[in-house]
């Protein structure tokens, strides 16, 4: 059985999942009259796989800009390792162990997928100009331990055959693939994902699926993704916050939400009143 | 024996070269601050203006804002005493750019974020003139020698070598031969820099898009101070060899005006397009003037790179090194 208490719960699979890792608390965000979200407040537990979804301009991607500081919300708070969390830059929310992929793509074009992989380790690296006009060596043994780092996760992804291509002559899938490595090479606390798996064949599909999962198996990597297919949903997740016209319709393990009155009426585009 | 024309085109071309090499130079600083942040730096020739003025004054070890300190408190100073050797005024000239960059995105570029190109255009423009005035009420407007001791005058060996070689002594200044050396050895640091470094890969990142650049972790803020930074000492540069050249006065800010048929040939984005479209227009000038300016009258030189850049953006508005752009419909 779930035990949602603050020290977390065992999942069916039998993953641990820990205690609270983000907390937003009464977030409401607005462009101009439009309330894009509504007085909202999840969390994102440690180890955990937490879906957001929603029918078309719920309010999915804000949120998610909200949490890696893309939006300020005007109102609500951040809670993040048990501290609330000031307004932040995304810059600075990077910097933290926040790492994202985007809805639709940001990736280097002008670079190959070793150098766009390697931007993700920019918040690794310690040695600064000085460094490496002064200690040539050491600045030298660092990138190496970041070119290993990242030459491990173009291995998991299995993107090797593509190391030296510019990023612009990629297929859409390789490149969602290519921008969740780059993500990946942060060894990111956070993980965000913004529609994943979203323009992808099902072969396609299921390798991200696949990838998804180990991720957070191997690395223990806390994932949030926003996913519109159901199905997928339903396999990844271990609780799911449901959105719909910029509020918080459903809350819960999948199944539960699933059979949730309120769901089926968002999905089935009940009228609102 | 060679006819004597081929030795005159010869060195036409190899002063025509030199020359290029500075038009290159400013056009790199016009090149880092658009890749890195979309704006066309109207002020870059300023820059190397004011850099030029801010080297002389420091190592002549003139009082900043003489005239207005005098005016004010009734003083009289204008010289500290001192003169300054030519490198470490070079170092402080480097510093007062670096302090230029951080008030530039203090003042001017912070409160600008997200707006339209043309907006941040007209700021520069705004730059430009604040920039210029700056540096008259700081170091005064009448026209300045600089010397920072780079060699000058025509280089006898070389005019000994190829008189023995060729039995023609090409003339070419030895303040051109420095120049290019300078040049050379900049684009050379700057790319490894841009290559290898921490600094220059999220330079890169930033040039290629803003958004991803952020969700790595990299601050716009920083990175801007940082292209200024290196566009003022491009400016610093390119502001010393025309300085030495030609004076410290107001034509030197011309030079931007030399900068931008180059970027019509290179593209805007594009670093060896820069260095080669300053190559072909420095010496497409000279030739041009050489051989067709005494049919036509000459003064060939103030227009003829700007017909040369319309032509051939007619026929490759991407640029030398630009991938077509095919609009997507
Ligand atoms: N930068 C912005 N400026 C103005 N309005 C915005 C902005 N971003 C989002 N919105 C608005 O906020 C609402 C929610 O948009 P959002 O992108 O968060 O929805 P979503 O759930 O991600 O939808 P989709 O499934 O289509 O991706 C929409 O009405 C949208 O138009
Ligand atoms: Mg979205």
């Amino acid at each position: 059985m779930r035990d949602t208490t603050a020290e977390g719960y065992v999942t069916a699979d039998g993953r641990r999942i820990g205690g609270v890792l983000m907390e937003m608390r009464n977030i409401t965000l607005r462009f101009g009259g439009v309330k894009a979200i509504t007085d909202i407040s999840f969390d994102i537990r440690e180890g955990e796989i937490r879906a957001i979804i929603g029918p078309n301009g719920a309010g999915k991607s804000s949120m998610l800009n909200v949490i890696s500081g893309f939006y300020v919300p005007q109102e609500g708070e951040v809670w993040f390792r048990g501290q609330r969390r000031p307004p932040m830059k995304p810059y600075q929310v990077a910097r933290m162990g926040i790492a994202r992929t985007f809805q639709n793509i940001a990736l280097f074009e002008g670079m190959s997928v070793l150098d766009n992989v390697m931007t993700g380790r920019l918040t690794h690296v310690r040695s600064g100009i000085l460094d490496q006009a002064i200690w040539w060596g050491r600045a030298e043994r660092e990138e190496d331990e970041h070119r290993a780092k990242v030459e491990r996760i173009i291995d998991f992804l299995e993107i090797q055959h593509i190391r030296k291509t510019p990023v612009a002559r990629l297929p859409y899938g390789l490149k969602k693939r290519v921008e969740l490595a780059r993500a990946l090479a942060a060894e990111p606390r956070l993980l965000l994902l913004d529609e994943p798996m979203a323009g992808m064949n099902v072969e396609e599909k299921e390798d991200m699926c696949r990838f998804i999962l180990d991720v957070n198996d191997e690395f223990g990597t806390t994932i949030c993704l926003i996913e519109h297919d159901m199905g997928v949903v339903m396999d990844l997740s271990d609780r799911v916050v449901v959105m719909d016209y910029g509020k918080k319709i459903g809350d819960g393990p999948p199944d539960e939400v699933r059979r949730s009155k309120a769901v089926i009426d968002a999905y089935l585009g009940v009228s609102h009143d | 024996m060679m006819p004597d024309v081929v030795f005159y085109t010869a060195e036409v071309m190899v002063n025509g070269l030199m020359a290029g090499v500075l038009y290159a130079l400013v056009a790199l600083g016009f090149v880092l601050i658009f890749k890195a942040s979309g704006i066309f730096n109207y002020a870059q020739g300023v820059l190397a203006l004011f850099a030029a003025m801010t080297l002389v004054g420091i190592q002549n070890g003139q009082v900043p804002f003489a005239h207005l300190v005098n005016a004010v408190f009734g003083t009289k100073v204008h010289h500290f005493g001192w003169t300054v050797p030519s490198l470490a005024a070079i170092a402080l000239t480097a510093l007062v750019m670096v302090g230029l960059a951080i008030a530039v995105e203090r003042l001017v570029l912070r409160h600008l974020v997200n707006q339209e190109p043309i907006i941040l255009f007209m700021a520069t423009i705004g730059l430009a003139y604040f920039l210029e005035g700056l540096g008259d009420v700081m170091w005064g407007a009448e026209v300045k020698r600089l010397d920072v001791g780079l060699p000058q005058g025509m280089s006898g060996l070389i005019d000994e070598v190829t008189f023995n070689w060729f039995g023609y002594g090409f003339f070419i200044d030895r303040l051109d031969i420095a120049a290019t050396a300078v040049a050379v050895a900049l684009v050379v640091t700057l790319t490894l820099f841009s290559q290898y470094s921490k600094q220059g890969r999220a330079l890169r990142a930033v040039a290629d898009d803003h958004q991803a650049a952020l969700s790595v972790g990299i601050s716009l803020r920083f990175i801007w101070v940082l292209t200024w930074s290196i566009a003022g000492f491009v400016a610093l540069v390119a502001g010393i060899m025309w300085g030495q050249k030609s004076g410290v006065q107001f034509s030197l800010s011309l030079i931007a005006l030399k900068a931008l048929p180059v970027l019509m040939l290179g593209g805007f984005t594009s670093i060896p397009g820069a260095i080669v479209g300053g190559l072909i227009i420095g010496m497409g000038e000279k030739l041009f003037e050489f051989f067709v300016g005494p049919m036509i009258g000459g003064a060939t030189e103030n227009w003829f790179a700007y017909v040369l850049a319309l032509i051939f953006l007619v026929f490759r508005p991407q640029g030398l090194f630009g991938e077509k752009i095919i609009e997507r419909v």
